[in-house]
Order: C-alpha cells, then sequence, then structure tokens
C-alpha cells in the first residue's frame, strides 16, 4: 500500500500535472493558431472592455439576466465553481505536501471550512445529477459523457472527505483520493471539463461582438 | 384586412395536415447518403474553424439556454424546441456520426433549421458561455443549402436575389416606374415633392426592401412625404441594388448574399452619398450591417447604415418634423431582434415613440430581452405550408401583447417588415384585435401637410 501511495503521489502527479498544464496550453494555443488560420476576423472584433464587461458580468452571482431568473441555480453554481476552486488549492494538507516537496506554502484555509466547502461540492454535484434526471431540457441533452464527467469532478471530494475524517480503509481510500484528483485534472484538457478553458474566450468574443457591433448586451 | 376568426375545430384540423414542402421532398430525393457525408464533412472541415469546434467542446448541455427561445416556450417546454435540443438534433448528430446520416435525418435538420428557429439570438444571451447557437443553426442551414434541400418558398426569394439583385423579381422597369407613380400620387398631397432618381451626392440613398415596389408603394410614397416634409437631401437609385434585403443570407448562400450586397454598397458609392438610410426593416439592416458586410471583409460597413428608427430620432431630436398632435391611441412598441439585440436601437425606438404618441405601454420582458416575433430569420419566407406552426409556435408573444393590451394598448409599432406581417398572423389567430403600425405610418398620420 506504502508503495502504491508513493507511485501515485510521485511519478503519477507528475504525469497527471505535464498532462493538465501541457494539455491545456495545447488546446488553447491550437484554438488560437486555427482562428489565425481559418478565422482571424475574430480577432479584428476583440475589445478589451466589452470581453471584461461580459465576463465580469458572468462571473457575479446574479449580474446576468438568466442569473435573476435562475436563483437557485446561481446560488448552487457559484458556490460549488467557488468551492471547487478555493478547497484544493487552500487545503492545509495541500499545502502541507507543497511546502515538503518544493518548501513553497501559502495561506490555509481552517479544517472545519474546508470541510464544509467539500461539502457543497458535493452536494452541488448531486444537485446537477438531480438536474440532469428530472428537469426535461437537461435530460434531453444529456449523454453518458455527461454523468462520467460528473463522477470525475465529485470523486475527488468524496474520497477527500472521507480520507480526512478516516472513516474507513484510510491507506486505500488515500490512494484513491490521489488518484481522482489526477484523473480529474488529466480530464480538464481532455474533455467538456475543458470549458474551464475554454469559457473565458468564448465569453469574450460574444461579449465583443455585441459591445462593439450589436451595442446591446450580452448577460 | 382582418382576417375572419378561426373556431378551435378549425384550428385543430389545419395542425393535422402534415406539411409537405416540395423544395425540400425533390431535393431529398436526389440525395445520396455519400453526397451527404461528402457535403457535411466540407462545411465541417473547411469552412468552419475553431469557433465552431470550441462552440460544441465548450457546451456543457446545461439547458440554460432553454427559456430564452419562444418556440420552447409556446410548446409547454417541450424540449426538443429548446436552442440546444435544435442543436442536439441537427449538428451534433452530423459531427458524432461523421457526416453519416440518413436522407431522412436531413429533411428533419433542414425543418428545424429553417423553421424552427428565426436566429433571433436570445438564446445567446442566455448561455454561461457566450456559445453563438444562431451561427451554429445557420451552419445547418448552410449545408441544407448546398444539398440543394431548402423549402421552396425561400429558396424562390434567393433566386430572385441571384437574377434581379431584388427579393421579389421586381423587373428592371418595374423599380422606376413604381417610384414614378408613387411621386405622381403624393405631388397630389404635396406640390413640390420630388422622389429624386440617382441624384449624386445628395446626402443620403434611401433604400426598401423589395416587397415594398411589390404591394406596399405606400411605404415609399409615406416615406417621400416625410423627407419632403423634413428637407432632407436624398436619392433614390434606378438602377440593381435598390433592394437592401437579403433571403439568400437566411438560406446558408453566402455567394449570393456576398453578391448581393456588393451591389448594394457600389451603388451607393457611385452615388457619393454620405449615408444610407433604410426602411423599417430589420433582417436587411443584419445583412447591411452585421452580416452581409462582414462576408465581404468590410470590418464595418464601407458607407454608413443608418436604420429608420435612428433616422427618425435624428429628424424628431432635431425639430425637422412639424407634428400636429401627437397620436392618440395608446401603442406599445415591439423591439425587433434585428435592429435592438442586433443593433442597439432600443432608446432611440422609445424616443421616437415617446415623441409620437400620447401613450406608450410597454410588453414584458422588453429592450434586448424581447421575444422574437417568430417570422424573422427566413421563416415567414419559408411561406404558407409553415405558417400555422409559426403562429402556434409564439403563443408567448400573444400572451405579451395581450398583457399589453389589457393595460390598454390599442396599436402595435412594429419598425420591421417581417415582424409587422409575424405580428399580424400571431394577433388574427389569437383573435387579438389590434391595430400593428410602422413609426412611418404614425409619423405620416400626424405630421403637418401643406394645406
Amino acid at each position: 500500500m506504502h508503495d502504491l501511495y508513493q507511485f501515485v503521489s510521485g511519478p503519477l502527479a507528475w504525469v497527471a500535472f505535464i498532462l493538465f498544464v501541457g494539455g491545456s496550453l495545447y488546446r488553447m494555443i491550437a484554438m488560437l493558431v486555427e482562428v489565425k488560420k481559418k478565422e482571424p476576423f475574430i480577432f479584428t472584433y476583440m475589445s478589451l472592455k466589452y470581453s471584461l464587461r461580459s465576463i465580469v458580468h458572468w462571473m457575479t452571482p446574479f449580474a446576468t439576466y438568466n442569473w435573476r431568473r435562475k436563483p437557485v441555480l446561481t446560488v448552487v453554481t457559484f458556490a460549488f465553481h467557488i468551492c471547487l476552486f478555493v478547497s484544493p488549492i487552500f487545503l492545509l494538507a495541500h499545502v502541507t505536501l507543497w511546502d515538503e516537496s518544493w518548501d513553497i506554502s501559502w495561506w490555509t484555509l481552517p479544517d472545519g471550512v474546508a470541510d464544509v466547502m467539500t461539502l457543497i461540492v458535493i452536494a452541488g454535484c448531486v444537485f446537477f445529477l438531480l438536474r440532469r434526471l428530472t428537469q426535461p431540457e437537461v435530460q434531453f441533452v444529456t449523454f453518458p459523457s455527461d454523468y462520467f464527467i460528473l463522477a470525475i469532478v465529485a470523486a475527488p471530494f468524496v474520497t477527500g472527505f472521507l480520507a480526512y475524517h478516516q472513516w474507513f480503509g484510510y491507506p486505500m481510500v488515500m490512494v484513491l483520493h490521489v488518484l481522482a484528483g489526477e484523473v480529474m485534472l488529466v480530464a480538464i484538457p481532455f474533455t467538456r471539463l475543458s470549458h474551464m478553458i475554454y469559457s473565458p474566450f468564448t465569453r469574450a468574443y460574444m461579449g465583443s461582438e455585441f459591445g462593439v457591433i450589436r451595442k446591446s448586451k450580452d448577460f | 384586412m382582418a382576417e375572419p376568426a378561426v373556431t378551435q375545430d378549425e384550428k385543430k384540423e389545419e395542425e393535422e395536415q402534415k406539411v409537405v414542402d416540395e423544395g425540400i421532398e425533390v431535393g431529398i430525393s436526389r440525395l445520396t447518403e455519400a453526397r451527404i457525408e461528402q457535403v457535411i464533412n466540407q462545411v465541417l472541415n473547411t469552412e468552419t474553424g475553431a469557433r465552431l469546434k470550441t462552440y460544441v467542446n465548450t457546451c456543457i448541455h446545461c439547458g440554460l439556454c432553454s427559456e430564452a427561445c419562444h418556440y420552447y416556450m409556446s410548446h409547454d417546454k417541450d424540449p426538443k424546441w429548446s436552442p440546444v435540443g435544435k442543436v442536439k438534433q441537427t449538428l451534433w448528430e452530423m459531427i458524432r456520426k461523421k457526416g453519416r446520416v440518413s436522407p431522412d435525418f436531413m429533411r428533419r435538420a433542414v425543418e428545424i433549421a429553417q423553421t424552427e428557429c428565426n436566429l433571433c439570438r436570445r438564446c445567446l444571451q442566455f448561455c454561461p458561455f457566450g456559445i453563438d447557437i444562431a451561427y451554429l443553426i445557420s451552419m445547418v442551414r448552410r449545408i441544407c443549402h448546398k444539398l440543394g434541400i431548402t423549402p421552396l418558398y425561400i429558396q424562390d426569394t434567393a433566386h430572385s436575389h441571384s437574377v434581379t439583385m431584388n427579393q421579389m423579381w421586381v423587373k428592371g422597369d418595374e423599380w422606376p416606374d413604381t417610384l414614378q407613380w408613387q411621386e405622381e400620387e403624393a405631388r397630389g398631397e404635396f406640390p413640390t415633392l420630388r422622389i429624386p432618381l440617382e441624384k449624386e451626392g445628395a446626402d443620403i440613398m434611401y433604400s426598401v426592401i423589395a416587397p415594398e415596389p411589390k404591394f406596399q408603394a405606400q411605404l415609399i410614397y409615406q416615406a417621400a412625404a416625410i423627407m419632403e416634409v423634413a428637407g432632407v437631401d436624398w436619392t433614390m437609385p434606378a438602377d440593381m441594388g435598390w433592394d437592401n434585403s437579403d433571403m439568400a443570407m437566411f438560406t446558408g448562400d453566402n455567394e449570393i448574399m456576398g453578391r448581393v450586397k456588393r451591389t448594394h454598397f457600389e451603388l451607393a458609392a457611385r452615388l457619393r452619398v454620405k449615408r444610407i438610410v433604410m426602411g423599417e426593416c430589420g433582417h436587411a439592416f443584419r445583412s447591411v450591417y452585421d452580416t452581409g458586410n462582414r462576408w465581404l471583409g468590410w470590418s464595418h460597413p464601407p458607407i454608413p447604415i443608418v436604420h429608420a428608427i435612428d433616422f427618425y430620432w435624428e429628424l424628431l431630436k432635431d425639430n425637422r418634423i412639424p407634428i400636429k398632435e401627437k397620436y392618440p391611441e395608446p401603442v406599445t412598441l415591439h423591439d425587433p431582434c434585428n435592429v435592438i439585440r442586433g443593433g442597439g436601437l432600443m432608446e432611440k425606438a422609445r424616443y421616437v415613440a415617446h415623441a409620437l404618441c400620447e401613450t406608450v405601454v410597454e410588453m414584458h420582458p422588453n429592450r434586448e430581452y424581447n421575444y422574437c416575433c417568430c417570422a424573422g430569420g427566413g421563416v415567414i419566407n419559408c411561406g404558407p405550408p409553415y405558417k400555422l406552426k409559426r403562429v402556434k409556435s409564439n403563443r408567448v408573444k400573444a400572451e405579451q401583447l395581450m398583457d399589453a393590451k389589457a393595460r390598454g394598448a390599442k396599436v402595435i409599432i412594429s419598425p420591421c417588415h417581417n415582424c409587422h406581417s409575424g405580428l399580424k398572423d400571431i394577433k388574427n389567430y389569437y383573435d387579438l384585435h389590434m391595430d400593428i403600425k410602422f413609426f412611418g405610418d404614425i409619423i405620416y398620420q400626424i405630421m403637418e401637410k401643406p394645406e
């Protein structure tokens, strides 16, 4: 078990981070190169002002028409995404690992807060799952891959929660947790989790089109 | 021209009639699976690029665009009418199967792309990622165009554009004839009025859509009257290119769209006018201001384009149209997608409405969030076979209008031709008993005229 842990948290972690960073950069650069080659006019219309106007509105709860129309979903999706980013980065146990390996560290969350944030992420996944299962307009456009990516996101948080509380089989859960985290990192550039990479660009372009040409709001 | 009210039974009966579109059927009968595969892959691999790919890869299948769509809302939230639902039934499937789809699949795809989406772009404002769903549906139309399965009626108008550079097969001599006829008529009322043809160096070239000379010549009369009273230095062209409309844009026939727009701009350049002012039409504005000019490589229109709303706003702001008294009946203002969501004229439209009318009752939602009329995007141009579906698919607009009527509105102002016709069908079908007018109708009615 110890060897297995050494393997997943050593070489495999390297592979995961390289694929995540390299893959994300590749997807981003490949997209920009193709735009330059086939649709360079897109750059003509990009406007920093309207890109930011659009991005800021959509990143602020209730700042857009659709966020206001869907208050429950808005609260859930913002809580989910914020906790999804913040809790792994500022978790004491994670920062300790960075500290041990690289001698770098930063501010950390109190464990209790991180625990609640983890539960929020898991609850968010359950909410999105129920939405997929019960809302006809979501169900109609749901593919098996949608459940799959939801599971990929939920797994590190479920295993992390179990590992923190050490309720059963700690060493095994720990290995699974590390593995789940690595799977998620690698999945980001290569599945529709890539909306993390692409959405600033699609948002910026739509914001620019609406601001520069259409002179109306895209939010 | 009110049509008789239709009873519930008659409505049901109509509904059961199956739509057979000869343009689609004949086209489908000529298709082979190999041809479909080749065309889909040609369009997806060579005509599109990172934009389409990124939109498809970024969509998280959340369904948040659904309630933007009047089709979806009018069909009791049946997901097959939602924006993403329509993309799923067309483009996703084509991509997933790498173009290996059947002729039957294409029959349904063209029906969705051409008659179940107005390209109104309301869903673009609802998508958290800003995915351009209208662009995705346009690409389906492009594929259908290349396969030769575009609905008959709208294909006919695209043919007309190709042959005559106007939408309605108006012949070379009919156009100046019509202008001359309207000039003569108008001189009875305004003795010094002219419709100056081919006046080089005029401030403004006035352009209209072909249905105006074809069967709404009074709109040209009214425009001439407004120009006369406001003392505008204007001209109308005598040659091809006078029509600013563009159905080729909506069939995915980008090559014809480009030819038509180039002719239009070159005409204005030949006349050395400072600006092009266009009548109250939405899709034509989209074509000359947003889509057609850009396809030709002009990032912005090479000669400034001024929509009628903008032009009336200028004239009214400068007090150039003397008004006898404001229009007394309470009005409600419809916001046409292509000039409001697509051109930002919402506040100017309101300025004009308030300057002309005693009472303006707002519809809700309004401005750039307004519901489409369900006629635009070439849907009404697919003709009578689809009329019933079109009106039934916009029950939400009828409800919006009914609500405005309950708060006193008697007249709908619709500064767009397609909206005008679409709303007329809606008010008739849902027995709304409201009048529909252009801004031009109201200005003409209330402005001071010579004794």
